[in-house]
């Protein structure tokens, strides 16, 4: 994995130092608009409801609220549009950095970073809300579309984002979470779900990206991520080549992935129609394969491992028939012909030692379960430089006991 | 020490004597003037910008870097009354208490309304001995104030106007485009005058607790002498001595002036810059503990400092470079990637860097540079 990773990396510095500076257009003046949203946003009182008249609103420089309380409302994701095409300073689109919040119905487009950001809060609805690069997939564009981070009790619904060059949809450091019925199309990675406990991510289509739906653990953050039900989601044809920043985390997404595990633990995977992803269908990886190279050290605290995975129930069809990067192309050749696929299910292979019985195997509460009709897993025995691959549909044959709904609080429940 | 009250009482008879004798006046948070004027803590003519009686400059060891805008920082307190000395975050200022800091160039040589041609310089903004800027000589952008109310600190951003007599309140920010000039290049910029909540986005280094506070006036940050006292002695020192400061340590902490070679080793100056224009969010409870880079000046220099640390949510932050701090490398270190560009996808501080701090830039890759060590 680490060759195509290298590979993908050199091209997009490329890509990267030949687009580096965004101009910035001086000399176009704010809208009257811009003026009077930003005066709203900063004079809000908690229980204010601020309206977006339809029509297609310019700005050239980052909004926030810092207001507990508040409602933003548009007449529509495809008639209210906060437009930041000419976007000189700021970060982000909108930034907020307030509890009891409420955004629903209106567009953020083409923002410098990420479009919307949501930085430390509680209770906090996200609905009906698009975030999208106009111009499609290009590494120039920010990197999140909707991006909730260290929130809790959160509802992001019925949302669209579409050519983000991280990810579309990005839970971050977050608990109590439902992610349901979004459409995340065209980014590197459709929905990330990394370092969060007590995620649902259900009823939603991520087709066309790099990856469709991701459950990550990073290091060093304050909080390290699990219990997450990834249930009901449409994950068809995530072959859009990887147009990831380098050096980014997802920069090392193989394109062709469908529902990636990386490094996290307690990840439930059910009752999705899954297809058609060139790479596999599913990966289950650790953080050494992650495409961070083997010379970086690890934080004393970080579980690297994916554990206590279960995978039952879905629908998997297609995948695997031309994978992204040279090594997995080779060893798809190598084992299953030119017209042959990889197995459904990809795992890197790496275990915790202190987690394995006598025979080297997983103790059970610890298994990647895959026990799902006839799908196969290959597991690719990284660790010994894939001296022993194996592959089969009984191996990783177990059960864990199936995690529980996330209930949301009061007021979101 | 006698000398020095009477150094101070002469400086204060001299400067209460013009302007003609107009009160500062603390405006209730809910009635905020629409006109800087009306606060009397600063005033310009056309000709002169100066400060009212009992307005007092300061300047900072490492101040935060703003597209090369001198700046001129004043406190106030109400009669009576003092700041409390603290050792570890900003002096604990009392209610009453107005905060300004008045962004301004010094005009290029091809200066006009027009062409709005500034001078590219890195330096400390400085009163002349008069005790006022010659707005022949200099341009007035922007006074941003921090009012302390019973409730806590409340910012205000002012656009000065054309003529240079008043500034408006601009709740919602400005931008100004500006052509930077040095000997050798012109640069055009946007410069941004922040919104009110942009100004919170700063001085909120508890992002947790979301409450607005001082930046600047720390006691390593006032431990430094300023020429406007006329002796000898720090501003901690004079600041106890005038009664505007209690409880003042006999020890404080070591004042790092970070361009200012040899004042300090380069690890510290390079600590000490990035704390100013870092550590408001990269704290462990600011705004950007989410990307676990804490770079506060009291931070051990390890993993969370950035050595070896790998990039998180990045975006088109990290230009393929895998560390924040790469020990011997700065051009593999995402920190210095991050100076070396203004892309607001890209840049850092988010806020008021529409170019590139050449002289910042140089001292973090020179420490970096220095520094042994593999990841």
């Amino acid at each position: 994995m680490r060759n195509q990773i290298l590979v993908l990396t050199t091209f997009a510095v490329g890509a990267l130092l030949a687009a580096c500076e965004r101009q910035a257009e001086h000399d176009t003046a704010p809208s009257a608009y811009q003026k009077q949203l930003q005066t709203a946003l900063i004079t809000a009182k908690p229980g204010d409801v601020i309206t977006i008249p339809a029509g297609v609103h310019e700005f050239n420089r980052g909004l926030s609220l810092n207001v507990s309380g508040v409602t933003i409302r548009g007449e529509g994701m495809d008639k209210s549009i906060l437009s930041f095409k000419n976007q000189v300073q700021g970060a982000e689109g909108l930034l907020v950095s307030a509890s009891d919040f409420t955004i629903e119905d209106l567009a953020i487009e083409d923002t410098a970073g990420d479009g919307l950001k949501i930085n430390e809060g509680r209770n906090i609805i996200i609905r009906r809300v698009r975030a999208e690069w106009t111009n499609g997939p290009d590494e120039k564009n920010g990197a999140y579309g909707i991006y909730p981070v260290q929130t809790e009790n959160v509802l992001l619904e019925e949302c669209v984002a579409i050519a983000a060059s991280d990810a579309g949809i990005y839970v971050g450091q977050s608990r109590n979470v439902v992610v349901r019925n979004n459409r995340a199309e065209r980014n590197v990675a459709g929905i990330e779900i990394e370092n969060t406990f007590n995620a649902d991510v259900y009823g939603n289509v991520t087709n066309e990206n790099t990856g469709g739906i991701l459950v990550f653990n990073m290091p060093d953050l304050p909080q390290p991520g699990h219990s997450t039900r990834v249930f009901g989601n449409t994950v068809i044809a995530n072959n859009t080549d990887n147009f990831g920043a380098a050096g980014t985390p997802v920069a090392s997404v193989p394109a062709g992935s469908g529902i990636v595990i990386n490094s996290n633990d307690k990840v439930e995977i059910f009752d999705n129609e899954i297809a058609d992803n060139d790479t596999a269908n599913i990966i289950i990886s650790s953080y050494y394969a992650a495409g961070f190279q083997g010379t970086r050290d690890m934080a004393a605290d970080y579980d690297p491992y994916p554990e206590t995975i279960y995978i039952y129930g879905n629908r998997l069809s297609g995948g695997g028939s031309s994978p992204d990067g040279l090594d997995l192309k080779a060893l798809k050749v190598a084992m299953f012909g030119l017209t042959g696929s990889l197995p459904d299910v990809l795992w890197d292979g790496f275990v915790n030692a202190d987690k394995l019985d006598a025979d080297g195997v997983h103790l059970p509460e610890y298994a990647i379960c895959v026990d799902n009709e006839d799908a196969e897993i290959l597991n690719a025995d990284l660790p010994n430089g894939s001296d022993n691959i194996v592959v089969g549909a009984t191996q990783h044959r177990c059960q864990h006991k199936k995690l529980p709904a996330v209930v949301l609080a009061a007021p979101l429940s | 020490m006698r000398q020095v009250f009477v150094a101070i009482a002469l400086c204060m008879l001299i400067s209460a004597c013009e302007p003609a004798a107009r009160p500062v006046v603390v405006h209730s948070a809910d009635e905020i003037p629409d006109h800087l004027s009306a606060w009397g803590v600063v005033f310009a003519d056309g000709n002169h910008f100066e400060l009212n009686d009992g307005v007092v400059p300061y300047d900072l060891n490492t101040p935060l870097f703003t597209d090369y805008a001198l700046k001129l920082r004043t406190v106030w307190l109400p009669n009576d009354t003092s700041a409390e000395y603290n050792g570890s975050r900003e002096l604990d200022f009392p209610v009453g208490t107005i905060i300004s800091k008045t962004f301004h160039y010094e005009k290029a040589d091809s200066w006009s309304d027009d062409s709005f041609a500034v001078l590219k310089t890195d330096r400390e903004s400085t009163l002349n001995v008069d005790g006022y800027l010659d707005l022949d000589d200099y341009v007035l952008i922007e006074t941003r104030l921090l009012v302390r109310y019973e409730d806590g600190w409340r910012a205000f951003p002012y656009v000065w106007n054309y003529a240079q007599d008043d500034a408006s309140l601009e709740l919602a920010g400005d931008q100004r485009t500006i052509e930077l000039v040095d000997d050798n290049s012109s640069e055009s910029i946007a410069y941004i005058v922040p919104d009110a909540n942009q100004c919170a986005g700063c001085h909120t280094p508890d992002h947790s607790a979301k409450e607005m506070r001082p930046l600047g006036p720390r006691a390593w940050q006032l431990n430094r002498a300023y020429s406007w006292w006329g002796s000898a002695g720090t501003q901690l020192e004079h600041w106890a001595v005038s009664g505007m400061l209690t409880g003042h340590s006999d020890s404080p902490p070591r004042g790092v002036r970070w361009a200012l070679p040899g004042d300090a080793t380069l690890e510290q100056r390079a600590k000490a810059y990035l704390d100013a224009n870092c550590a408001h969010c990269h704290n462990p409870t600011g705004a950007a503990d989410t990307s676990a880079l804490h770079l506060n000046i009291d931070a051990p220099v390890d993993r969370r400092y950035g050595i070896c640390k790998t990039p998180v949510a990045v975006g088109r932050g990290s230009g393929d470079r895998p560390y924040d701090i790469y020990p011997g490398r700065p051009g593999d270190s995402i920190l210095v990637y991050r100076m070396q560009h203004s892309d607001p996808a890209i840049a850092m501080p988010e806020l008021g860097r529409g170019t590139v701090h050449v002289e910042g830039l140089a001292l973090i890759s020179d420490w970096i540079a220095s520094m042994n060590g593999e990841c």
